[in-house]
């Protein structure tokens, strides 16, 4: 089990994910945000495999190896799939979800079709050098994604206040996400940057809760005022 | 230095969502105007302005709390808190800083009133009720 501050942020993250599956059950939201809800229960069930492998095989085993990094392209799956289903209701009035819907799935294909070509030429283990290479890539095609999502939204003026703020939560995930990751190679001998990393997984299930709180699905907004710098 | 880079650019676009992302909660308020008692108790003249904020905040204090408003309203006050530092900041420099800082601050402090409007509803309930008992 983690302890200190490690154990603070993990029941943090796993209260997070449980009150957001909860209010989606309650507020009957569940299936219409289903890949939102299937990710943060991958990351509940995630996080307690790693904690049960962590305590009985220890943190330089290989079952935890393999499973961290087997686990870590699984959520990264996920946290994609829920990106591409945020898209396809920003897109469901221009009849546009399946296209999207393809176009996802080639995207999927295509990053996996090249992580493998990356691979192909490693001596170790092809699965586990293959999870971390597709879990990159994806990441970094989320990344992007978000990004075109967030000006999809704007530029298709989206009003629906809980997918303005899901797709911004998002947003602010991947963008600090990305910044610890660089603070991480730039500044790794303060301690305070490896708390980093496990403090951002609690912020997704926090402020989609919130989201989910605080505006019923039929809450609007003027689309105008979402523009950082108006122009 | 692609560390640094990528540090910096990141950093940059987590600003330009938290931006939007405070936006999107004080836009949502937007659409509720004050009411009259409102108006009243913290001498908003039709249309907030940053500097009546402060002041929201403080009558906020005094009202029983809602849970409900509490994270939207630390997070709008976070958000205050960062205008402020940019006008400080950066006003100098260049004025249009400064108008769309106070202009934010307007937003900001509508957001916390219509707060305020919701207390001073669940306070008379809570007095009606206890006059009932």
């Amino acid at each position: 089990m983690p302890h200190g501050i490690a154990l603070v942020i993990w029941l943090l993250g796993m209260g997070a994910g449980v009150c957001f599956v909860a209010t989606s059950l309650i507020h009957g939201s569940f299936l219409r945000y289903f890949f939102l809800n299937l990710y943060v229960l991958f990351t509940l069930a995630v996080d307690v495999c790693r904690q049960y492998i962590l305590s009985n095989f220890g943190i330089n085993s290989p079952e935890y190896y393999y499973l961290y990094y087997y686990t870590d392209c699984l959520l990264i799956i996920a946290l994609f799939i829920a990106v591409i289903s945020l898209a396809t209701k920003v897109f469901e009035e221009l009849q546009l979800a399946k296209f999207v819907r393809i176009l996802a799935a080639l995207l999927l294909l295509g990053t996996a079709g090249f992580s493998y070509a990356v691979v192909a030429q490693s001596t170790e283990r092809l699965s586990t050098v293959f999870a971390y290479e597709l879990s990159q890539n994806l990441y970094f095609v989320g990344l992007v994604l978000t990004y075109l999502l967030w000006g999809a939204v704007l530029k298709l003026q989206e009003s629906r206040t809980r997918i303005v703020q899901m797709v911004l939560s998002l947003g602010i995930y991947f963008s600090a996400y990305a910044a610890s990751y660089a603070l991480f190679n730039v500044a790794s001998k303060y301690q305070v940057v490896q708390y980093l990393g496990p403090l951002l997984g609690c912020f997704l299930p926090v402020s989609w809760s919130l989201t989910m709180l605080r505006h019923t699905e039929e809450a609007r907004l003027t689309p105008a005022r979402l523009v950082a710098v108006p122009r | 230095m692609m560390a640094a880079f990528i540090l910096a650019f990141s950093l940059l676009t987590l600003l330009m969502f938290f931006v939007s992302y405070c936006r999107s909660l004080t836009a949502s308020s937007l659409q509720k105007s004050l009411t009259e008692e409102v108006l009243d108790v913290t001498g908003i003249q039709a249309k907030a302005s940053g500097r009546d904020y402060t002041r929201v905040i403080q009558l906020l204090h005094l009202c029983p709390d809602r849970h409900e408003d509490r994270s939207g309203l630390q997070i709008v006050g976070t958000y205050y808190s960062f205008l402020n530092l940019l006008d400080n900041l950066f006003a100098k420099l260049s004025p249009a800083v400064h108008d769309w800082a106070e202009e934010e601050r307007a937003g900001c402090a509508h957001f916390a009133a219509v707060a305020l409007g919701r207390r001073i509803a669940l306070n008379r309930e809570m007095l009606a009720q206890q006059a009932e008992l």
